[in-house]
């Protein structure tokens, strides 16, 4: 691999707010007490009328953002994903996603690496409390690039949409160039033994894994899927009948989340072995992405670990 | 002052839609009677005499915007959109029933409804966003919230009432039903309130307090909002829940229960309603 750059998905809301904001004056934002670090102060310095904050008070913003889009905006409402797919999800649900109303909810500091924080800030079952909801896209994009480009699209689409993005900063594995299709999933390697279906910035680890396997002389299909909902169950289904096995990635619990979205494609497709790599139902803690990873079984080491035991399952 | 003619021509719209509650309650059978009959006067004027509204053109750029943040209340909403001629007042007889656009709590299915509404502590922020975005475009639409009292718990309530103050909202006025019950009793009992309005006020929005079945003072106190500059005005209404019928009255079991067909009569003859209602 050549030399890869790192950058955090946030920048890549950050900047792509600021695009945005200069094309459609209906682009509004919304932040609560966090518009540094959820980057939505870079479209604030911009265009200061078209910002405006709430304090910590999320559930009001989410109620009010559906009122902005009354009244024709289209806002974005920007803070941690814990205070916005947790604590305010009955104004989600009820207010936004029931009427359908064009709220767009960034959900910031995804999965375990936000790091030292520790539990009570890493969201790790944002992706299955928006999941759930009627009428909710929900996209968790693998990196700057695909942050950027989820985002433009989500400010050309009519619906309420949930995007995930991270604190840290994290390889930057797609181009430009490459095109964003909501819904749809990317080949990024291409297989016949097994499937890695992965969501978001454990790409990294995930084509880590694809290597290492290749030097035990297994064949990985990689997909890469950043629409959690709607789910390409076509792709799905498709790996599941050329490979016969798929591990499920993802930096979320592994209850509810993106594995059991793949899950509920196969199941009613082509049943194969499963397997899910993420979060094994406990709270995350303080350390390092590293530490983090290591502890909560996210790297390419363990990724391997369970390929090799859904191709044992394949045998059985 | 309005003169006296208005006045009344706006108390015969509310018996008017007093008699639409009831019958809609008795034909679905189940429903909210007691906040419906407590916000018909108040709701009445705003709809009859204050609102810029075309009943024809639902997405008309000009209107005025009214959140139901007490969803509940959908049998006076749908009888206010009957009565103003969004609806026909035939389709009162689905409300609440499968495949009826009148849903047990209001949702946009039916003409006239800005967004659905029905989980309490959020109908205000909703309209913070409105009357924000409209100030943003610099418009004149104003935007009108109906809230419950008991609706005042809601954290998410207070956080509404923050932000309205904060931004200095004076195109958002509120009409507060005080009807002083809830579903487990009176809402002092439930979890006290008072000094309701000393508290609005310490959120920096200008208090009205009127007699909400007083229609000469509901009048006065919607057009006295409108002249109110740089800060949100809230009316608080002293209304009785369940206005006009004698055994609905004050009392919190009729805050979601239907009559029965022979309480439904007794109430439409109370009411004084004509007999075609009597056809459940």
């Amino acid at each position: 691999m050549t030399e890869i750059k790192w950058k955090p998905t946030r920048d890549g809301y950050g900047d792509a707010l600021l695009e945005m904001g200069a094309q459609d004056e209906r682009i509004v934002v919304l932040g609560a007490d966090l518009s540094d670090s959820t980057r939505a102060l870079w479209f604030w310095k911009k265009y200061p009328e078209r910002f405006f904050e709430f304090g910590i008070a999320e559930q009001n913003m989410l109620a009010a953002a559906a009122g902005l889009s009354l009244a024709g905006k289209i806002p974005w409402v920007s803070t941690y994903g814990v205070f916005v797919a947790g604590r305010a999800w009955d104004q989600i649900r009820t207010t936004i996603c029931y009427s359908k109303v064009n709220v767009k909810i960034a959900g910031a500091h995804g999965g375990i690496s936000v790091g030292p924080d520790g539990a009570t800030h890493q969201a790790l079952e944002d992706v299955a409390t928006m999941r759930v909801l009627p009428h909710m896209t929900v996209i968790v994009p693998c990196d700057y690039w695909e942050t950027k480009k989820a985002i433009l699209w989500a400010c050309k689409y009519v619906g309420p949409v949930y995007v995930r993005f991270g604190r840290e900063p994290v390889p930057i594995l797609t181009t430009p160039e490459e095109p964003f299709e909501m819904g749809k999933a990317n080949l990024i390697n291409d297989g016949t033994d097994v499937t890695i279906a992965n969501n978001g910035p454990v790409l990294y680890e995930c084509m880590k894994a694809v290597q290492m396997l290749k030097e035990k002389g297994v064949s990985v299909r990689l997909l890469n899927i950043h629409t959690v909902k709607p789910i390409d169950r076509e792709a799905i289904a498709k790996a599941a009948r050329e490979t016969g096995g798929i591990v499920a990635v993802e930096e979320h619990q592994v209850i509810g989340g993106f594995g059991s979205a793949v899950a509920e494609a196969v199941v009613q497709t082509h049943p194969v072995p499963m397997r899910f790599i993420g979060i094994q139902d406990r709270f995350g803690a303080s350390g390092t992405p590293e530490q983090l990873f290591e502890e909560f079984g996210l790297t390419a080491k363990h990724i391997v670990a369970a390929v090799e035991e859904v191709l044992k399952a394949k045998k059985a | 002052m309005v003169d006296q003619a208005e006045i009344e021509r706006l108390k015969k719209v509310a018996k008017s839609i007093r008699c639409d509650i009831i019958w809609a309650l008795a034909h679905a059978g189940s429903g909210h009677p007691g906040g419906s009959l407590s916000a018909t006067d108040f709701c009445t004027a705003l709809y009859f005499h204050t609102l810029k509204h075309d009943p024809g053109t639902c997405s008309w750029e000009g209107r005025d915007r009214v959140i139901f943040s007490k969803g509940h209340v959908s049998p006076l909403v749908f009888s206010l959109l009957a009565e103003a001629g969004y609806i026909d007042r035939e389709e009162l007889k689905t409300f609440r029933h499968f495949g009826s656009r009148l849903q047990g709590h209001p949702n946009c299915e039916c003409p006239g409804i800005e967004v659905g509404t029905g989980s309490l502590g959020q109908g205000l922020s909703i309209g913070v966003g409105l009357a924000l975005g409209l100030r943003l475009d610099r418009k004149p639409n104003r935007v009108y919230c109906i809230m419950g009292d008991g609706e005042n718990q809601e954290g998410s309530t207070w956080e509404a009432i923050m932000s309205a103050g904060h931004f200095k909202l004076d195109n958002l006025c509120v009409i507060l039903d005080n009807n002083g019950l809830q579903i487990d009793g009176w809402v002092e009992d439930v979890m006290g309130l008072q000094p309701i309005a000393d508290k609005w006020r310490a959120f920096r929005w200008h208090t009205i307090e009127i007699d909400g079945h007083d229609m000469a003072q509901c009048v006065d106190a919607l057009d006295l909002a409108q002249e109110v500059k740089g800060q949100p005005t809230v009316i608080i209404a002293k209304t009785v829940k369940g206005k006009g019928v004698s055994f609905m009255e004050n009392r919190a079991e009729w805050h979601g229960k239907a009559p029965k067909p022979d309480e439904a009569r007794q109430a439409l003859q109370e009411l004084a309603c004509p007999a075609e209602y009597l056809d459940f």
